[in-house]
């Protein structure tokens, strides 16, 4: 498992894996916001949180469809799930390897972009807090829409579309995290619940994307 | 004699034609009464006016858009365990129904609401989350067409429909977080301290027993033309071979 991790975050990191562009996109995101609402600080500062969720997201959404899509494509999708390891092992471990190269850096980076949204006080914390526990949400249930879709053609756009409704939850808990934190109010509710998609989203959602890429093996 | 009969096609086909002009026939008189009714001989409300007669057709749709997401939830759960394929056939039936419901409730409750909250769309949870299941309804429906192999689909199609009841739910009371509504509350429960006057709660009934059976005479004409289509695959399958 480990050494199917490793692979993954190499394939990932080295030329022409992709590595970086979900943050690339996430920037222009964050750039583009202020041009298409105006450069007031207080309205950036009231719809910061919001837009930095938002725009996590779908900076995740970007590189979903390459997680299984190259491996299914050379054949090295047969090989794994044909490994002694059990194939929700294997999800599992192309859902780390996602959050690895794309929530984690999100992570990193949200507050930078924060400066540039004029994000308030506290809101940095609690961004970085909200996200770290959210982001392996939508990493995982990324994967298994991933998953749904790995045997079409252009399934890029179904996707999106399948994709977007199962992070509606997601999104609400953490940008209310953030917005609460900013205005010093209490966080506790919204992020014990963040944190309780989270935690069922890795304990159930891999047995139902190992169940559809068997079907999509077949 | 068990309700695993009609997992058999044939035998299904037969009972539906036998049952279908009845169910159409229910249907049909259930709807025009209660209607009728409902339009033409119950009251105005006191604060609402004649718009209060857009429950009759507002909430029978908007229950009906939920429960046929939960017949999509069962079947999907018989094809999965018992892989009969009527069922995978009944959910994919239903789903363009359920999603036209979702419509209707939406649509109906914009109209609705323009006089009365002097608004025709608010982020109210109800409005919200039934937004949310016409997206999932609209994901459910594009899976089915952009998967050729009929088994293949079926498959991740009822994999998504549990995943997505799942979200659909989570979804519904986060945004009860999220915000507080206009729309008012349950008021036809069996339980409730207050619920709609008698005059409004006859005819509703009548409406929405119609628009059930409504709903199972669609199920019931898009299932047998489903089977039917998958019958024609077959028989050019066959002549190609042949």
């Amino acid at each position: 498992m480990i050494a199917l991790l490793l692979r993954d975050l190499r394939l990932a990191i080295r030329a022409g894996g992709g590595f970086g562009l979900g943050l690339a996109f996430f920037l222009i995101v964050t750039v583009l916001v202020p041009f298409g609402v105006g450069p007031e600080g207080d309205t950036l500062a009231r719809i910061a949180p919001g837009i930095l969720w938002v725009g996590a997201l779908l900076a995740c959404l970007l590189s979903l469809d390459r997680i299984f899509a190259l491996d299914f494509e050379d054949g090295s999708l047969d090989l794994l799930a044909t490994a002694p390891i059990p194939l929700e092992a294997v999800v599992t471990m192309k859902a780390a390897a996602h959050w690895l190269t794309t929530g984690l850096p999100l992570v990193v980076a949200a507050p930078v972009f924060g400066v540039l949204l004029n994000l308030q006080g506290e809101g940095f914390f609690w961004l970085t807090v909200s996200l770290a526990l959210g982001t392996p949400a939508l990493s995982v249930i990324g994967t298994f829409g991933a998953a749904l879709t790995v045997g079409l053609k252009r399934g890029g756009l179904l996707l999106s579309l399948l994709v977007l409704p199962l992070y509606v939850p997601t999104l609400i808990f953490g940008a209310e995290t953030v917005r609460r934190g900013t205005e010093g109010m209490e966080t506790g509710a919204p992020l014990m619940l963040l944190a309780g998609i989270t935690a069922a989203s890795v304990a159930l959602l891999p047995f139902a994307s190992a169940a559809a890429i068997r079907v999509n093996l077949r | 004699m068990s309700i695993w009969e009609y997992a058999n096609p044939k035998k299904f086909m037969q009972t539906s034609a036998w049952a279908l002009p009845w169910v159409t026939g229910l249907a049909v008189i259930a709807l025009v009464g209660g209607l009728i009714w409902g339009f033409f001989f119950t009251p105005d409300d006191y604060k609402q006016g004649s718009t209060v007669k857009i429950i009759y057709i507002h909430v029978p749709s908007a229950m009906m858009a939920i429960n046929a997401w939960v017949m999509m939830l069962v079947a999907s759960l018989i094809w999965i365990i018992r892989r009969h394929h009527v069922s995978a056939l009944a959910a994919k039936a239903a789903a363009p129904i359920g999603m036209t419901m979702t419509l209707i409730a939406l649509f109906t409750g914009a109209i609705w609401g323009q006089p009365m909250w002097g608004t025709w769309w608010a982020w109210d949870p109800r409005l919200t989350s039934f937004l949310i299941l016409f997206l999932f309804y609209l994901g459910y429906i594009a899976l089915w067409e952009a998967i050729d192999d009929p088994d293949t689909a079926a498959d991740l199609t009822s994999v998504l429909c549990l995943v997505g009841s799942v979200f659909a739910l989570l979804s519904r009371y986060a945004v009860n977080f999220w915000n507080q509504g206009l729309h008012q509350d349950a008021s036809l429960s069996m339980d409730a301290e207050e619920n709609v006057a008698d005059v409004f709660w006859y005819p509703l009934l009548i409406c929405i027993a119609g628009f059930v059976l409504l709903f199972v005479t669609l199920v019931l004409i898009r299932t047998r033309t489903e089977i039917r289509s998958r019958r024609l695959k077959a028989l050019e399958a066959r002549e190609r071979m042949a």
